[in-house]
């Protein structure tokens, strides 16, 4: 269990006050212009040693991703762009940071921006976020105000940072969709490549991070990069924000040690699965578009990229969905194609007619109204989805429902045989056109 | 140049191709809906998947470019399959999705029997579909009267929104909503604007936009079909005209890179209904003041009573604006024949003169040219309305950047006129234009230190009294901006007329003592002109002749005909085999694709059959003897397909005509784009689209109820 001492935010829960001064008082923007006298390279290279892995759901190395900005400009500025638009089911740890610990990703934009030759950074808010927002631009204004930001700022580095605020859709938490938002035009997936680093924002190279990914850094800075990878295991370390929803007595946002295991994580901070441990069905370990887990598979589990990849599921957002047994597992996961066919952009086709096709399947399943041949029909939809689209909402889509049909293939089954048995299904037959 | 393996085989590809275009020089098929190698990339249909061997998942080739696909590890170069089992069911899985929510209508789709979905499905699909839920309809949409459209057949590959973004500039298409809810719409349920908005019908892969006038009146098996060339204006657009019987169903464009790839507007696209209606199918000779049906025979009796009594010098014959070169050749040999010197081809009263060199009337700079200038001078001309290929191609030069263009006059609404593309507007009168050519005004400066300025004239600057003025002030002005040179000839002259430039280089223009157009009308009107000849002249408003005999040959019961005193009925440009030069000077020849209506007969043969009734035989007995002595006449007219250039020369001699220039505005030679020669004017469509825009420009017309 993380001890204390190690927590990077320490004002998660907004005991403490929001404002800068206290903020500094817990160690926000100290020593920050030692860091930057060290140079652009010193600090990607920290944080390439640091082992930190992007916190919004792939796992690709910062350090790595910071890296590929041009050193030299070609006459376009460099650009850092924040994704807070924070949205996938379950999920809510960028949204603590940003309203109770925001100077903690103020001062991340600007060491970020620092290390890639950025002047000017983005923190695209999601359209939700009303609160959120006007936290995060007081902090902003509070920083320009200190000089800490801005031109001419203390630390030297002309840095301009903008709060911009998205419309509320799911799809522009893609990066290339985001950065189609933020200039003003439909939020739509972009080709790649060319990838954002060299034709991003406004065609110039830019980087986009998760919050937490550019949060932790100062931290990272302060304490050493052997500090953050002495955490956790393996390829898989430092801290990370646990979202854990469901059937849990306690459902929290908690700041952990990365690779902990679930039953710890549960236990410790969420106060059990409803019911105890084997009241679980079963897990989404990600946020809602990674496959889920059988509670029975879960007993060793370690919460980090790797093993969870290893079971074909993986750490995502690492928002905790618990099940317990009450669950109607098949309606679930068919709201959650709905969610999906909802959020398509549209733009590509199996995509666009994969996601309505899944969503409507499934609910005909969620009611037994279907038959046993079609659960490998519709698992051979998903995976004519996944993997054929610009974006990837389309895997995205396909995970949960292959999750759904590889543990849970007897639930769907079960369920189609209860309403072939029973003659008259009390005449509730839902008209699918009507819905 | 990097090298691939394409389905096994090396090969080596130019720098910056896409990878879909690097197998098909493989030789290997892909199939795409949203592909389109005129228009912006959008990857979003998904069916040109292909498999990058190693790479995680199949990749879009049509996005990717070849350049992006880096070599193995070990240096061999990137192995690319577009046969293998993960391409195969990769674009069965695409397949199915796109047919899930397609209705399956094909009996009743226009698109049927060239539908990109229907010959992509039987290539690359399965045979039955595993969907059984309630297909999605979409609520239709009205887009105008020229596009009709069947939203629930769309597949969203966004050809038709690209295609008025960038081409045709007039971005009136779009989609709103997401995922399956996304529609395309003009989202105000207006209709469209455009003068190319017919091309999207070409570009929609399937039958969510087909044509309206032409719904459900053929399939696309049963049409004969001709290449040939369109009339609707001076560009020549290449054509190609489907017909059924005696019936031309449709026009559609064919591929030419030099003058309109592979677009035509609007005029050139829905004509054909003009075709059909007001045709002149007998001959008609005016007995008591009113016309009445006669034979050939009688017709040319009462041209001959007419002729006999007639000096040469009281004849005369006027040209119109859809003559074939070998009509007006054979007009101009009867006329000669008859000793008449009063002929002209510029029924507009442009002052152009073919003795000033072929430089001083053609588009010299020709129009694939376009893309190589740096600067364009528009004076007296609106192309939008002109010639929409020709801006089209402004237009795609302007996008490219570093291109700026000044207009002088010819725009109804001046500087709020939309293009399509930026421009500066200069002025509206010859004022502007010799403010620009003292050198005084700073867009002077920027043809100045152009690499290869422009300066195009349309007819409205030159149709005046002080044409020839403005077509010498304009030479001085290309001049002194170093448009001129043995390299680059940036003086053109844009034509409205399809036969212009052909009557031009034949001379049919006045002889020695002869009257032009405006002196022939002055004479009718003053009693010394009594015969006059019009081969198809319907501009020229008929109480303009006085009291002249006049012989209308033609094709369309217009203002010609209403005034004539014989009416000998001709073919039209889909009805008979012609060369017409475009405006470039580019010699193209026509072909028939139907046969005219009734008695009328093809132009030369009536002149021909006329000159042996007139005691003037002309001396060839069929086309083919005509064509020899015409080439013989005009050598260059037998390069089809090659521009004879002009005398760089000869604009430095413009240039010293010099004259006093006018205080009138230029007007454009076009305000309504619909309306400019007979067939436009018998084309209910045409005449549709023409209330419906003067609707938009808040006139009244009397037709809009």
């Amino acid at each position: 269990m993380l001890a204390d001492k190690d927590r990077i935010f320490t004002n998660l829960y907004g005991l403490q006050d929001v404002g800068l001064k206290a903020a500094m008082m817990r160690g926000t923007w100290d020593g920050t212009k030692k860091f930057i006298d060290q140079g652009h390279d010193w600090i990607v290279d920290q944080v390439k040693e640091s082992g930190l892995r992007g916190r919004g759901g792939a796992g690709f190395p910062t350090g790595l991703k910071w890296s590929f900005m041009p050193k030299e400009s070609d006459g376009r500025p460099n650009y850092l762009v924040v994704n807070a638009d924070e949205s996938e089911p379950g999920t809510c740890k960028d949204r603590d940071i940003m309203r109770h610990d925001p100077h903690v990703l103020v001062e991340g934009c600007l060491i970020a921006s620092f290390a890639m030759r950025a002047h000017t950074c983005y923190i695209y808010i999601r359209g939700e976020f009303i609160r959120e927002r006007e936290a995060l631009q007081r902090a902003i204004d509070e920083a320009y105000d200190a000089n800490l930001i801005g031109k001419n700022n203390k630390h030297g580095w002309d840095f301009d940072l903008y709060l911009c605020h998205g419309a509320g859709a799911y799809i522009c938490g893609e990066e290339t969709a985001l950065l189609e938002s933020l200039e003003g035009k439909k939020g739509m997936p972009r080709l790649k490549p060319p990838f954002p680093a060299n034709v991003g924002l406004y065609g110039a190279p830019t980087t986009v991070n998760n919050v937490e990914s550019i949060a932790v850094t100062p931290t990272i800075l302060r304490r050493g990069p052997s500090w953050f990878s002495g955490l956790g295991r393996p390829n898989n370390v430092g801290t990370k924000l646990f979202c854990i929803s469901g059937h849990v007595n306690n459902r929290c946002n908690v700041e952990e040690e990365m690779g902990i295991t679930l039953r710890e994580l549960l236990e410790k901070h969420a106060g059990g699965v409803r019911g105890g441990w084997d009241n679980m069905l079963a897990v989404i370990p990600g946020g809602s578009s990674v496959r889920c887990l059988p509670g029975d598979t879960c007993n060793d589990l370690h919460m980090d990229f790797d093993s969870l990849s290893a079971l074909k599921s993986g750490l995502g957002t690492a928002a905790v969905i618990v099940m317990d047994k009450s669950t109607d597992i098949v309606r679930a996961i068919a709201r959650l194609a709905r969610f999906y066919k909802h959020e398509s952009c549209g733009q590509c086709t199996p995509c666009r007619e994969g996601t309505g096709w899944m969503w409507r399947v499934l609910t005909r399943m969620a009611e037994g109204r279907a038959e046993k041949r079609e659960i490998d029909m519709l698992l051979e939809v998903s995976k004519q989805v996944e993997g054929h689209t610009i974006c990837a909402l389309g895997d995205a889509a396909a995970w949960p429902v292959q999750g759904l049909i590889t543990h849970f293939r007897h639930e769907i089954e079960a369920r189609i045989d209860a309403y072939a048995a029973n003659p008259d299904h009390d005449g509730a037959v839902t008209m699918q056109a009507a819905e | 140049m990097p090298t691939l393996k394409i389905n096994g085989s090396e090969i080596e590809v130019p720098d910056g191709i896409t990878l879909l275009q690097a197998c098909e020089m493989a030789g290997a098929e892909v199939p795409r809906f949203c592909y389109h190698e005129r228009l912006s990339i959008a990857g979003n249909c998904r069916m040109c998947l292909v498999e990058w061997v190693g790479a995680p998942k199949p990749q879009a080739s049509c996005a990717l470019s070849v350049n992006d696909l880096r070599p193995n590890r070990d240096g061999s170069p990137a192995e690319i399959r577009t046969d293998s089992e993960v391409v195969k069911k990769a674009r069965e899985g695409v397949m199915e999705f796109l047919l899930i929510n397609h209705p399956l209508d094909c009996p009743i789709c226009d698109q049927g029997g060239e539908c990109d979905l229907q010959d992509q499905a039987m290539s690359y699909g399965v045979d039955a579909s595993r969907y059984a839920e309630n297909k999605r309809a979409v609520e239709e949409k009205d887009i105008g009267a020229l596009v009709k459209t069947t939203m629930t057949r769309c597949i969203h590959c966004t050809r038709c929104i690209r295609f008025v973004t960038e081409i045709a500039g007039v971005p009136e298409l779009g989609a709103t909503g997401r995922g399956e809810d996304m529609e395309i719409t003009t989202y105000l349920e207006k209709a469209m604007s455009s003068e190319l908005q017919g091309n999207v019908i070409d570009l929609c892969p399937v039958g969510a936009l087909t044509s309206k006038p032409y719904a459900f009146s053929a399939r696309p098996w049963e049409l004969h079909k001709t290449e040939t060339i369109d009339v609707m204006d001076a560009v020549g657009s290449n054509i190609r005209i489907d017909t059924r019987g005696r019936e031309v169903m449709r026009v559609m464009p064919r591929l030419h890179e030099d003058i309109n790839e592979e677009w035509i507007s609007d005029k050139s696209r829905f004509i054909w209904d003009g075709l059909r209606s007001q045709r002149l199918d007998q001959p008609y000779v005016r007995k008591g003041g009113k016309l009445e049906p006669a034979s050939w025979q009688e017709a040319f009796a009462a041209i001959a009573k007419a002729v006999s009594g007639t000096k040469p010098e009281k004849m005369a014959a006027i040209a119109g604006d859809l003559s074939a070169a070998e009509d007006m050749f054979a007009l101009k040999g009867l006329m000669d024949n008859l000793g008449v010197a009063n002929i002209d081809c510029r029924q507009d009263g442009a002052r152009l003169d073919p003795a000033l060199g072929r430089s001083s009337y053609i588009f010299n700079s020709t129009i694939a040219g376009i893309e190589d200038a740096d600067c364009l001078l528009l004076v007296g001309c609106n192309p939008r309305f002109e010639a929409a290929m020709l801006n089209a191609r402004i237009r795609k030069r302007w996008l490219r950047g570093d291109f700026p263009v000044g207009v002088i006059g010819g725009l109804s609404d001046g500087a709020n006129t939309d293009l399509t593309y930026d421009f500066e507007y200069l002025g509206a009168g010859p004022e502007s234009l010799s403010e620009v050519r003292s050198g005084k005004h700073s867009f002077f400066k920027k043809l100045k230190s152009a690499k290869k300025p422009m300066i195009v004239i349309g007819q409205g600057a030159l149709a005046r009294k002080d044409g020839a003025t403005v077509l010498s002030a304009v030479a001085t002005l290309a001049v002194a901006c170093g448009a001129v040179g043995p390299n680059w000839n940036g003086f053109n002259i844009l034509h409205n007329a399809a036969g212009r430039v052909a009557g031009l280089d034949l001379g049919f223009v006045p002889g020695e003592n002869g009257r032009d157009m405006e002196a022939i009308v002055t004479g009718a009107m003053a009693g010394e002109i009594d015969f006059i000849y019009l081969l198809g002249a319907d501009e020229i408003p008929g109480d303009r002749f006085g009291k002249a005999f006049v012989v209308y040959q033609g094709t369309h019961g217009d203002q010609g005909a209403h005034r004539a005193d014989v009416i000998l009925p001709g073919a039209a440009y889909t009805e008979k085999s012609g060369t017409y030069v475009n405006t470039e000077g580019r010699a193209q020849m026509a072909n028939r694709g139907a046969f005219p209506p009734g008695d009328a007969r093809e132009d030369w043969a009536i002149l021909r059959a006329l000159s042996d009734v007139l005691d003037a035989t002309l001396p060839y007995d069929s086309l083919s003897q005509l064509r020899t002595a015409m080439f013989e006449a005009v050598p260059h007219f037998a390069r089809i397909e090659q521009i004879e250039p002009g005398q760089p020369e000869d604009i430095g001699r413009i240039a010293k005509i010099g004259g006093r220039l006018g205080k009138s505005l230029f007007e454009s030679a076009v305000r309504d784009f619909y309306m400019t020669n007979p067939i436009c004017r018998a084309s209910r469509i045409m005449a549709g689209q023409s209330a419906a825009k003067a609707a938009e420009r808040g006139e009244a017309t009397g037709t809009d109820g």
